[in-house]
């Protein structure tokens, strides 16, 4: 398979300056792009790419940036791009590995999402205790500038890019793209109501896109080697690769790019390397801590968007948490939750009050003190947190879906912990 | 307390190396107080944490209130509204390390400096603070020690993190 992601980040990694970068193809996309490319062009490419966002909800990038104003439409004055480097949903360890070994790839994809979309600032919002991805980020910025593919008037293109590095002050919720640009605007970041939605109305009132790290880097290859490339690299009904992640007791857990639609199985199996010695699979998360288990009837399952979501969960970040049958599936629940509850913006009262009532239920079955209706509140706090349109964003909904999910597969691990007759205090995961 | 620190030389309070830094913030931002985030993190880059005079100083600059500023500094978990010691461990305590064990690491973590979640050694060197996933869940257990990632921990590397430390300082 062609490495395309990944293919400057080798087994052993070593960081990368604007030299080696460009030894191998590295701004070739950004001068095609300069030198034959109108912005109007590249944003059909991305559009005929079918790339759909790497950040977790799968929304097709093309589409997303129609909806900001260009040209007449657009009022004068400043327009965004915001790449989202936050990367704090649990289980998740893809964007790291893209800044720390390819920084480059990343401001290429940047510079040219922003030739597209007529933006003349772009932020890239870090979790701060990526402390190595924000250095060689800098590092990186100022050899952009250095070679004018940052900075006035971009290889005399007329096009001019600011470009900074904002670390974060640290909270789940800044991930959250509306969330993330009151943290920009140097506020709570609570989420905002939407519409306005941030194309038209977002970072300081202007036009604003925010894409993920993984979505930013494919735009550097789409935009150099065109859409129809990019559709050929996946195995199923996506196109493109994608970064796959595999955490947990695996023989060999790490983080691998393969085509879209690669079966749930040779991940597992074929690079982490299966099960550890004396361990079974008993379920696994498909893409971090907040989209729903799967077991292993759903191993043959291609990691693509819809194929996935048939089966009742979601790609999210492709990055999944392995769950296996020495583990108690009621305490790893209650760790998600108790970080959902941690970092609830306190919003709206199903989220803030609702997730401390539903840690406090799994603890009480975890700890030997459940109750038989305590498996009747849970399914209720399901449907009440979890339920569309109830809370203000997707954070309690999405803390609701691993819950959801091992009632429905693990529905006897809660039993058995409620009758006194559960085990995990013996092989629960201490060790 | 909050909101009553009475502070008689409040303007004198922020350095003029901070007072710079936050100046250059506000060339990027439309109204003042977009800069609060920056303005704490540059004072606490300074002092450590963010004490009541502190937050009562920028507010003052930012020309925001005092309890508007509380309400962000609050919300930040990289931002001290306590002190600290010169180092603090982030502590991932979130799913895949949890998995992995690293609830007996944490054990260990406190074990070996004597101090739980959220308290500081006597020595002053260390603070400990559990932290939501740090993107190494393919290395877990893990922790930050100040700006060091440390990975697959254990028994061995948690002693050795900290003796290490500790003999790096003494000489
Ligand atoms: C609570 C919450 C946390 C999120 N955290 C992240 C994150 O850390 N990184 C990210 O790229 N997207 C995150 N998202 C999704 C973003 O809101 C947004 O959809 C994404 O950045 C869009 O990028 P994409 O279109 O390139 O996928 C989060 C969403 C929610 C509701
Ligand atoms: S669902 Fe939770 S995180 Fe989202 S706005 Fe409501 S309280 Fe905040
Ligand atoms: S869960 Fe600990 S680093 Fe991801």
């Amino acid at each position: 398979m062609e490495r395309v992601l990944t293919r400057n980040i080798a087994n052993d990694p070593k960081p990368i300056n604007i030299i080696a970068y460009e030894a191998n193809e590295g701004y070739q996309g950004l001068k095609k792009a300069i030198a034959e490319l109108s912005p109007e062009d590249c944003e059909s490419i991305v559009k005929d790419s079918k790339l759909r966002g790497r950040g977790g909800a799968g929304f097709p990038t093309g589409m997303k940036w129609s909806f900001v104003p260009k040209g007449d439409a657009c009022s004068p004055g400043h327009k965004y791009l915001v790449c989202n480097a936050d990367e704090m949903e649990p289980g998740t360890f893809k964007d790291r590995l893209l800044m720390e070994f390819d920084p480059h790839q990343l401001i290429e994809g940047m510079i040219l999402s922003a030739y597209t979309l007529g933006a003349d600032i772009a932020y890239i919002f870090i979790r701060g205790e990526y402390v190595v991805s924000i250095q060689r980020l800098r590092n990186a910025i100022v050899e952009c500038y250095e070679k004018n593919y940052l900075g006035k008037n971009i290889l005399g293109s007329g096009f001019s890019l600011e470009m900074y590095v904002h670390p974060s002050a640290g909270r789940y919720i800044c991930g959250e793209e509306t969330a993330l640009i009151n943290a920009l605007e140097g506020k709570r970041a609570n989420p905002r109501a939407k519409p306005p939605f941030p194309q038209v109305s977002g970072l300081w009132g202007r036009p604003t896109i925010v894409n993920n790290v993984e979505t930013l880097c494919n735009i550097t290859h789409i935009i150099h080697r065109g859409a129809d490339w990019f559709q050929t690299l996946g195995r199923g009904e996506d196109s493109g690769t994608k970064l796959f992640g595999v955490s947990g007791k695996v023989n060999n857990p790490g983080c691998w790019e393969l085509p879209m639609g690669t079966p749930v199985r040779e991940i597992i199996e074929d690079c982490a390397g299966g099960m550890q010695p004396g361990l079974e699979l008993k379920g696994f998360l498909p893409g971090g801590g907040s989209t729903d288990f799967l077991t292993n009837d759903h191993l043959d399952l291609a990691m693509d968007y819809n194929v996935i979501g048939a089966a009742g969960s979601r790609m999210g970040t492709g990055t999944m948490i392995i769950l296996d049958d020495q583990t108690c599936p009621v305490g790893m629940v209650l760790n998600l939750i108790r970080f959902f509850a941690q970092e609830s913006c306190g919003f709206c009262t199903p989220c803030r009050d609702g997730l401390p009532w539903t840690r406090q239920v799994l603890e009480d079955i975890y700890n030997g003190r459940g109750q038989k209706e305590d498996l009747e509140t849970l399914a209720y706090q399901v449907r009440y947190i979890g339920g569309i349109g109830n809370t203000h964003c997707a954070l309690a909904p999405g803390a609701m879906e691993p819950l959801q999910s091992a009632l429905k597969y693990f529905y006897s691990d809660f039993e058995k912990l409620i009758e006194g007759s559960g085990s995990h205090k013996l092989i629960g995961a201490r060790g | 307390m909050k909101g009553s620190v009475i502070l008689t030389d409040i303007d004198s309070f922020l350095s003029e190396e901070e007072l710079q830094a936050i100046d250059a913030e506000l060339e990027h931002v439309p109204y003042k107080s977009g800069a609060a985030i920056d303005a704490l993190k540059i004072v606490q880059s300074q002092r450590g944490w963010i004490s009541d005079e502190s937050l009562a100083a920028i507010a003052r600059h930012l020309e925001m209130s005092i309890d508007e500023l509380e309400g962000i500094a609050t919300f930040y978990n990289l931002i001290y509204r306590r002190p600290v010691g010169e180092r603090v461990i982030l502590f991932c305590d979130s799913v895949s390390c949890w998995i992995c064990g690293c609830e007996k690491a944490k054990e260990k973590v406190s074990d070996v400096l004597k101090i739980g979640y959220g308290e500081t050694t006597t020595d002053k060197k260390y603070t400990l603070l559990p932290v939501p996933c740090l993107g190494a869940c393919d290395r877990a257990p893990v922790m930050m020690v100040g700006d060091e990632l440390i990975t697959n921990l254990d028994d061995a590397k948690i002693e050795a993190t900290f003796n290490r430390a500790s003999s790096r300082e003494d000489c």
